[in-house]
Order: C-alpha cells, then structure tokens, then sequence
C-alpha cells in the first residue's frame, strides 16, 4: 500500500511497489491527462509534478513516492490559468496535443528555477521533451510569454 | 620414558592449557534475567531521551527487516564471512530482550556481549557504543524496553565454522576492540567534542566510512578514509574527499539536516537513513558533528577553492545544450538537463549540479551508476522529491555512455573503466536484491 497527494486529494493505491507511477495516475486515479511516450523517460509526455519537482512518471516507481505531493495537469491551475495554460491558448501553440501536457509541466518547473529563461535555459530545460508535430518555436515563443506575464499576474494578485 | 613421549606430554599440556586460558578468557557470565516486561517503568523524559538517540544511532535501520516489525530484528547484513541477521530487541521475554536487566543491556552496548554471556559479532557496532555515556546507555534502555513487544525468533546466521564460534571474538575484541566511555579532547571546544562523541560513538560514522581489514575490523590508521559498504562508496570524510567544493561547516550542516547541500548534491543509499535518523536530533547536535567533520576534512583550508568550484562548475553548463553531433551530449541532455541543468552563478539545490556531485568525482563509478539504476525516492534524500529510476529506461552501455561523458566534460580527473561491465554486474545486483 503506497499513500501520498495527487492535486491536494490523499490517495492510498495497492499495486506492486515497481508498478510505474503513470500507471497508477491514469488506469486506477483516472487522471488521464498525462499521456504514455516512450515508456523509457526519454519523451517527456508523462511528465508530472512530485514534490514540485518535474518527474517522468512512466520510469518513476509507485513505491517511490510514498508520502509525496504529486500534481497533474489537472491540479497546475483549479481554473486552467496558470501563465502557461493562457499563453498556450494565446498562442496555439498545440497541433495534435499529445506531447502538451508533459510540455506545460515542464515549462512550469523551468519557469519556477528560470523565471526569466535564456534561450540557453530553455533548451537546456526543454530538450527532454519531444514534439512530433514540431511546435518547439511555439513552445518556446510561448514560455516566454508566460515569463514576461508571470510578475503581472502576481502583481495583479 | 622416551624424551619424544615427555615432549609429546609437555605439547599436550600446554595446548590444553592454552585452550583452556583461551576460554576462561572469553568467557563471560550471563546475566539473570528479570522479570518479564511491565515490572519496571521508566520516566517517560527518560523514554523520550532514549527514542532521540535511537534516531541518531539508527537502530532501526539495521534491527528491522525490509517490511518487518520495527526493532525486531532479521535484518540481513553481508558480510564478507556470511550472512548476520540483527536480532530482535523489542521488549519480548522469549526472542527479544525482555529478561535483559539494564546491567545486561549496558554490557551488551559497551562490551559486545549478550546477556546470556556469549560475545556479539561485530557487525553490532559495539566497538563505537562503548564510547555512550552510562546515561545515555539509560536512555536507550527506557526507550526499547517500553516498545511494543514483537515475537520474532532470531534467524540463523551463514557465518562458517570456524568464524561461527562466539568465543573467538574474545580474541578478535583482544586485538581491534578496546572497551572504554568516550573522554573530551583538551583544547577542543565543548561543540567539537559533542560532535565526536556523537560521530565517533552513538552515529558510528566510522562503521562505513572506515575501510576495515581482512578481519573485519576497522583499520585504525584509516579512520574516515571511505570504505566500500553494501554495494556503495562511502566516500571518505577526511581531506582526502575528492569533491570538487570543501565540506565546510554550513555544507556538512546542510547536508545532515536536510539530505541535500548545494556543493555536493543528495544522500542516496545507505545514508539516506543516516539523514533520517539524525533528523531526531537536535539542531545543536547536527551542528556539533558538522563542526567536527569540517575539522576533520579540514574545510577550513580548502573553504577558499569553494568559490571556484562553484564558478568552474557553472562554466561547464552550456555543454551539450543545443544542436550538435555529439551523441552522448546528446543522449545526456535528454535524460538528466531537465533535472540537472544549471545557470547563473550559483546552482540551484534543487537542481544537484553533477560537476559538483562527489558520485562524479570519486575514483569508482559506483555511486553513480547506483543513483542512475535505482533512482532516489521521495524518503531519501531531499524528502518528497524523486530521481526516478533508469534501470528499464536505459541500457548499459547508455549509462555507460553518459558516465563517460560526464567524467570526461564536467571534471579533470582520469575516465572510468570497465563501465559496461560494472553497469551490467551492478544492475544484476540490484534485481537480485528486490
């Protein structure tokens, strides 16, 4: 039995302590806004918050997380409007989606450490994460928006 | 009578009484036992006393088995002689220490031997306990006769004859044990001391950092000169650490408090318990062992480099970022910049710098590889957080690949050998384990 946070929701799951964490957050919680990659934590697409930090869920071991914090794309923003999300939107930056959830995470924690990010940083920061569609300038062009919107909104309360 | 029978006699005599002084030196009485529990009580600030110290000796870690009963014993612990299972000691008159007097548990914890008289192997760090003060022995007793009773019967141990025979630790304890409290070094300030009581006594840094020799036994020469211990390096903790950034004060501090420093990244493994135990003690005595420690290592000579460490580390980080056709650049940035990237002039902690990291500096890949394979749960190290585990995701010869990388653009030390073969060995290990 592993207990821990999924979006501020306690949650006690009983599976095998290596079942991957994605796992549990989509076929037994039910989250399904985290998608499936690669399964080797080489896309990014599984990409969820524990302890605040990014994590690849799909290499990340159930029995890893007891006690932890975990947030989804779900729980980034209770009204979705988090800088991300709007300058997503704005930007449409999406073309199939798939990738998107594991992006926004990413770029969340990336904004968190950098929150004014060199091209260098986000780069660095973003290279684990792989589109097929090909919309890194989107994203990019993106992440900057939310960067230079990010101190209004927290002056704006 | 011929000269060869008197010889033969006098051989005779004096190999029986050779024996025979041998085992009236080793033995030792048993204690009578007392009434079963409840009989006695405790003060409970005694009690509470007892469970601090049992945080920042860790006995737990090594008197519970993996989903066991906590204090009851059954741990496995490999040995180069075999297998030593630790034993139950919770208060349970049959298998744990319930008929232990407080005479008997005070021996046991100053002279390695049980209360029935036979001798403790020294996998029971007796050879650091004996350094507890009697109050503190008092403390621990309170704490661990008023535990929940467990009925575990202890497991039997694989040590070979003739290293199974109890009575020869009374010589082992002759040549490597010597028994006495811990004494004040003069000139020393009260906060050293109370940091060396601790390290050298209830925490037994030295039982892993200390290489020991062929008979187990810590190598006095070579105190804190690292050692390698369940399949890890513990590195040493004198001058001789190889991290780039000293171990000062404020580092060692950060480190034992909260399972991660900025200069030298995460405890994983087996000191990731060392954290958690040490967490039960007071903030004034992780101080005391982080002044030691910086002593120790003399972080007060190198405390200059850490400036530069820093700045050498951080000018390393735009390598491998961007286009290029370096594949193990390449390979290396998808798998660990999104975690382990840095900028600017000082690394995040959050982000463990490997060009700081002691895994990446030290002479044996070990720790590395072992983090890479394993990964770090939300219990080790910085709690909450997670590394999570690449021993499905990838390859040997990508951990490889990455070690080899790293090494070879984050340091200037020699490269590793053997990585593919150490990854596969090591990965063989680790599934064997679970």
């Amino acid at each position: 039995m592993t207990s821990f946070h999924i979006n501020g929701r306690p949650v006690a799951i009983n599976v095998e302590e290596d079942t991957p964490l994605l796992w549990v957050i989509r076929d037994l919680i039910g989250l399904t806004g985290t998608k499936f990659g690669c399964g080797i934590g080489m896309c990014g697409a599984c990409t969820v918050h524990v302890g605040g930090r990014p994590t690849r869920s799909c290499i990340t071991p159930i029995g890893a997380v007891a006690g932890a914090e975990i947030t989804t794309i779900e729980g980034l923003s209770l009204t979705g409007q988090h800088p991300l999300q709007k300058a997503w939107i704005d930007l449409q930056v999406p073309q199939c989606g798939y990738c998107q959830a594991g992006q926004i995470m990413q770029a969340a924690s990336l904004l968190k450490d950098f929150p004014t990010p060199s091209d260098q940083d986000i780069d660095a920061v973003m290279t684990g994460n792989l589109c097929r569609c090909m919309t890194y300038v989107r994203i990019r062009k993106a992440i900057k928006q939310a960067a230079a919107e990010a101190p209004k909104a927290a002056i704006n309360g | 009578m011929s000269l060869l029978k008197k010889l033969l006699i006098c051989f005779v005599a004096l190999g029986s009484a050779g024996i025979l002084g041998f085992f009236a030196l080793a033995w030792r009485p048993a204690i009578a036992p007392i009434l079963p529990s409840g009989s006695q009580t405790f003060a409970p600030e005694l009690i509470a006393k007892g469970e601090k110290l049992a945080g920042g000796g860790y006995c737990a870690e090594c008197h519970t088995a993996k989903g066991g009963k906590v204090f009851a014993g059954g741990y496995a612990m490999k040995t180069p002689f075999g297998v030593l299972y630790s034993t139950n000691i919770t208060p349970d008159p049959e298998t744990g220490i319930g008929l232990w007097s407080e005479a008997a548990f005070a021996r046991a914890m100053h002279e390695g031997v049980a209360r029935d008289g036979s001798h403790l192997f020294p996998g029971f760090p007796f050879d650091h306990f004996t350094k507890l003060s009697d109050d503190d022995v008092k403390a621990l007793y309170a704490y661990f006769m008023t535990r929940p009773s467990v009925r575990a019967p202890a497991l039997a141990n694989t040590i070979p004859f003739p290293f199974s025979i109890r009575a020869f630790q009374a010589g082992w304890k002759l040549l490597f044990f010597s028994s006495g409290r811990f004494e004040p070094v003069a000139g020393k300030s009260d906060e050293w001391n109370r940091g060396a009581y601790l390290a050298l006594g209830l925490s037994h840094c030295g039982a892993c950092h200390t290489p020991r020799n062929l008979l187990g036994a810590e190598k006095s020469g070579d105190t804190y000169a690292g050692a390698v211990v369940d399949n890890w390096i513990a590195p040493p903790l004198t001058g001789a650490n190889p991290a780039p950034g000293p171990w000062t004060e404020d580092e060692l501090y950060s480190y034992l408090r909260s399972g991660v420093s900025v200069l030298h990244g995460t405890a994983a493994g087996p000191m990731s318990p060392v954290v958690q135990g040490l967490s039960a003690l007071s903030e004034s005595d992780v101080r005391a062992l982080a002044v030691y420690f910086a002593d120790i290592d003399n972080a007060g000579y190198r405390s200059a480099s850490a400036d530069l460490a820093v700045a050498r580390a951080m000018s390393y980080a735009g390598l491998g970022i961007r286009q290029q056709f370096d594949s193990d650049a390449r390979l290396y940035t998808a798998a660990c910049a999104s975690c382990h990237y840095n900028a600017g002039h000082v690394p995040l902690a959050v982000r463990p710098e490997l060009a700081l990291n002691s895994a990446l500096s030290l002479p044996d890949p070990t720790n590395l590889i072992q983090v890479v394979l394993r990964g770090v749960s939300s219990e080790e190290g910085m709690p909450g957080v997670v590394m999570p585990s690449f021993e499905r995701a990838l390859s040997d010869a990508d951990i490889a690949r990455i070690a080899t990388y790293l090494r070879r653009t984050r340091t200037n030390l020699p490269p590793w050998s053997g990585l593919e073969a150490k990854v596969a060995a090591m990965r063989r290990q680790i599934s064997a384990s679970q």
